[in-house]
């Protein structure tokens, strides 16, 4: 599918200042930072939950468990996809009893990836809270799922795609809007 | 990219990098075993056909098992079934079982070919679970997932198939796919069960009928079970067979180190095997059942799921997740 760049929503600069705002956030929502751990969803997602984990490390000298999760076994389409997309190992070492869980992924927009993601949490045992952190939010809710957390909120039209790149998988830093050429 | 399989028939057809998307695959649903709560929606609403035409306990318990933690609902047919004591025919009882919906049909038979007959006529896939002398696919999988998760790879092993290998769908499950990484394969145990002819199965394999010659080196040491029920000529006597081919500690000395010992169940304790083998640090007897769920999960996944190839796609750009 043909695509055209219709601006950048967030340069390499405005990442890093982005997850530092919500890495603080994150740990004064949870008074100290006791029993949080983060789980990022793939793939997008666990850069992100390992860099807010590094910065929160820095200021508030807390050790937080990062996981990963994988949705694919969760997801609400598997019936309606020729065929079944690869399962990627989640790997979460640490138990979420009683755990204050932030899910860590990059862009929110229809609320089915993390409808899927507390599914995948709910099977491993019982968080105490659930909260949301998302680098961009897009709009477009399918389900009534919000943000605790969020880098920037943009409006966007049903044919844009969000592009987040991110070093760690891309090797370039950069979100931008995007839309399809027909 | 990979060719998506539409059956598990065998492992002979199968090319190295199937098998090791299987073995990768299988991998989530190993660490998916030791979740508190094993159930997943995954296959919400599907139904699988568990036809096992040839009684067997394990691998009929880990399919179902499989299948039922991935969401599935199972329908049994069993060896005892009164429909196969009364006569009828093959086709007619997976026709049957076909009329009431099932989304895919897991068969063991007696007969060799039996799966792939079937897979010819019915429009769902066919999931091998030991068909005669012919294959058992999904148990070489899992061996070979044991393998590479003890020994860290499966390449390049010296691995020594010990017993009935003539008899064995095991074996010939096992040699199809050790053969495609490059593994060396010496089939051992008497004469009337290892002939010469073995050596035909894939480029590269040994025979030899003394044990202690074929445990040399060895780095992986399958056992086979001694399989009276499929051997109508009367064989070594079984303290014979003791004598001569029992896996015992002080033979396995012969072998590695740290050679792993395998055996696909279910063991005949002080026959095929001593029992301080089959429990000794050096036996992955157990991760070998645990593996086959993961296995039979990843399978029952890629085959069962999915709607029609040429259904929409409408997942991939609309939740901006997956990649």
């Amino acid at each position: 599918m043909p695509v055209v760049e219709k601006r950048q929503l967030l340069s390499a600069e405005e990442i890093g200042r982005t997850l530092s705002r919500l890495a603080h956030e994150i740990v004064e929502n949870s008074g100290g930072a006791k029993d949080l751990a983060l789980v990022g969803v793939r793939r997008r997602g666990v850069p992100l939950s390992e860099r807010l984990a590094s910065q929160i490390r820095g200021f508030a000298n807390v050790e937080v468990p990062v996981g990963t999760l994988d949705i694919t076994l969760y997801r609400d389409d598997l019936s309606t996809v020729g065929s079944h997309p690869v399962v990627q190992s989640t790997q979460i070492d640490f138990p979420v009893d009683n755990r204050d869980l932030v899910i860590v992924d990059d862009v929110l927009y229809t609320g089915r990836t993390i409808r899927a993601a507390m599914n995948g949490l709910f099977d491993l045992g019982r968080p105490r809270r659930i909260q949301l952190c998302v680098l961009i939010d897009r709009g477009h809710r399918e389900l009534p799922v919000e943000a605790s957390f969020i880098g920037r909120q943009i409006q966007t039209s049903d044919s844009e795609i969000v592009e987040v790149r991110l070093r760690e998988i891309d090797g370039e830093e950069r979100v931008m809007l995007v839309d399809r050429v027909s | 990219m990979l060719q998506r399989l539409s059956h598990l028939l065998g492992t002979e057809n199968l090319t190295r990098e199937q098998i090791a998307f299987i073995l990768d695959q299988a991998k989530p649903f190993q660490e998916f075993q030791r979740h508190p709560l094993k159930k997943l929606a995954t296959l919400r609403g599907k139904t699988v056909a568990i036809a096992f035409f040839e009684s067997s306990t394990r691998t009929r318990i880990s399919f179902t098992t499989a299948a039922s933690r991935l969401g599935a609902d199972t329908m049994a047919l069993q060896a005892e079934s009164s429909s196969l004591k009364k006569g009828e025919s093959l086709i007619d009882t997976v026709r049957t079982l076909e009329a009431m919906r099932p989304d895919g049909i897991v068969i063991r038979h007696a007969s060799s070919g039996a799966p792939e007959f079937v897979a010819q006529r019915l429009e769902i896939p066919v999931l091998n679970a030991g068909d005669g002398t012919h294959e058992h696919p999904t148990q070489a999988l899992l061996d070979a997932l044991t393998i590479r998760d003890r020994k860290g790879k499966l390449e390049g092993w010296n691995v020594t198939i010990l017993g009935d290998i003539l008899h064995s769908r095991v074996a010939r499950s096992n040699i199809h796919v050790l053969s495609k990484f490059g593994v060396k394969i010496t089939l051992c145990g008497p004469a009337m069960w290892v002939p010469r002819e073995l050596e035909k199965l894939a480029p590269g394999i040994r025979v030899v009928h003394c044990i202690e010659e074929g445990l040399r080196g060895a780095d992986v040491v399958m056992v086979l079970r001694v399989q009276t029920e499929r051997i109508h000529e009367p064989a070594l006597a079984p303290d014979e067979y003791i004598s001569q081919f029992q896996l015992t500690p002080a033979r396995l000395k012969l072998a590695q180190p740290e050679a792993l010992v395998l055996h696909p169940g279910p063991i005949v304790r002080g026959l095929e095997i001593d029992s301080a083998v089959a429990d000794g640090p050096q036996s992955g007897v157990l991760e070998q059942v645990t593996n086959g769920l993961a296995i039979r999960m990843a399978l029952l996944y890629h085959l069962i799921g999915g709607a029609a190839a040429d259904a929409p796609h409408p997942a991939k750009d609309r939740t901006n997740a997956s990649d």
